[in-house]
């Protein structure tokens, strides 16, 4: 451990933060999938509503992503805009 | 944040490192005074987006005297559009708020051609975070204004103390996050679509460069960014039809 640089540590725990925070991803594809199923059997019962099950379907599925959106977000500012890499720089002046 | 041009990370790749940046790329810049005018990526795609969507204007106008009765070729494609967005507004907002089509019809051709400018090799527009905020804004603001004015202060203040006085911070605080949650949704979206296609180009050798990336472009350019057009247009006339009072 001793060769470590203090900024490589930051780096290593952000990447596995970023990793952590893609978790979210579970939620989505659960709500996603349920949507859809749910769509299928809306279909098999009324299909000349295909149209509007459709529309009505992704509506929900797009809504339902927004919470992985939130993850993704979240990992994508702890790897390509580290916040706590320049709070550590502006430590050090 | 990421608007600042901080969007960079090197990626090692069979051996060969090399840089990439997803930044907003700094074209040219101007001073006037003290002040520094910066002109981005996508403060260009941003001009052109809306110089096309002018400029369409503007020919539909001046075509607008020679149309018939019986439709045809361009006209025809212009009333589909307008039949279509009336259709959409009236439909998702009820058919009083049918004088909204005007707003909600521009905000949703502004955002999918901002979406779909990924496809031209442009920088979407909608993936700098401050698009999505002020389009968001509009609407919080449009929901507050269009709340206050249809059901008068008092009543308007008594929908924060539903269903008990004490849930008026939950209220408050639900209210704030909906331009929040409505503005990440259109940029988480098309900044990963942007950062995905920008990986694919940086990390994988040519010959996996011709043909295969259009099946990604077509979903993440075409399918994504006309699914979460609609998805924020639609989201915001829910917000705005949910503010006006019962009849």
């Amino acid at each position: 451990m001793g060769n470590i640089s203090n900024e490589g540590l930051i780096l290593a725990c952000s990447a596995i933060g970023a990793g952590l925070a893609m978790i979210a991803g579970i939620g989505p594809g659960i709500g996603q999938g349920f949507a859809a199923g749910k769509g299928a059997e809306a279909v098999g019962r009324q299909p000349g509503a295909k149209g509007d099950i459709t529309s009505t379907m992704l509506l929900g599925a797009a809504v339902a992503e927004t919470t992985g959106i939130y993850g993704f977000v979240v990992a994508l500012i702890l790897m390509f805009a580290n916040p706590l890499l320049s709070a550590y720089r502006s430590l050090g002046q | 944040m990421i608007t600042d041009g901080v969007l960079n990370s090197a990626v090692t790749i069979l051996g060969t490192t090399k840089a990439i940046s997803f930044d907003d790329k700094v074209l040219t810049y101007f001073d006037i005074g003290s002040l520094r005018f910066v002109i981005t990526e996508s403060i260009l795609s941003m001009w052109l987006i809306m110089a096309v969507l002018i400029i369409f204007a503007v020919i539909v106008r001046m075509r607008l005297k020679n149309f018939k009765d019986e439709p045809s070729g361009f006209q025809n494609f212009v009333e589909m559009l307008v039949e279509g967005l009336d259709s959409f507004v009236g439909s998702t907002m009820g058919e009083r708020h049918r004088r909204f089509t005007p707003y909600f019809g521009s905000l949703f051709l502004l955002i999918l051609l901002s979406n779909l400018s990924g496809l031209f090799g442009l920088r979407p527009p909608t993936a700098n975070y401050s698009v999505p905020l002020g389009l968001a804004l509009i609407t919080f603001f449009m929901t507050q204004y269009f709340g206050i004015t249809s059901k008068g202060v008092k009543e308007y203040g008594k929908g924060f103390l539903e269903p008990m006085a004490p849930f008026v911070v939950l209220n408050v605080v639900g209210e704030i996050a909906n331009p929040f949650s409505l503005s990440f949704r259109l940029f988480g979206n098309i900044v990963g679509g942007t950062i995905l296609m920008g990986l694919y180009y940086a990390m994988l050798p040519w010959f996996l460069q011709i043909g295969i990336p259009s099946f990604l472009h077509a979903y993440l350019d075409v399918f994504a960014g006309v699914l979460q057009a609609f998805v924020f247009t639609m989201l915001s006339m829910i917000f705005v039809s949910g503010a006006f009072a019962d009849e």
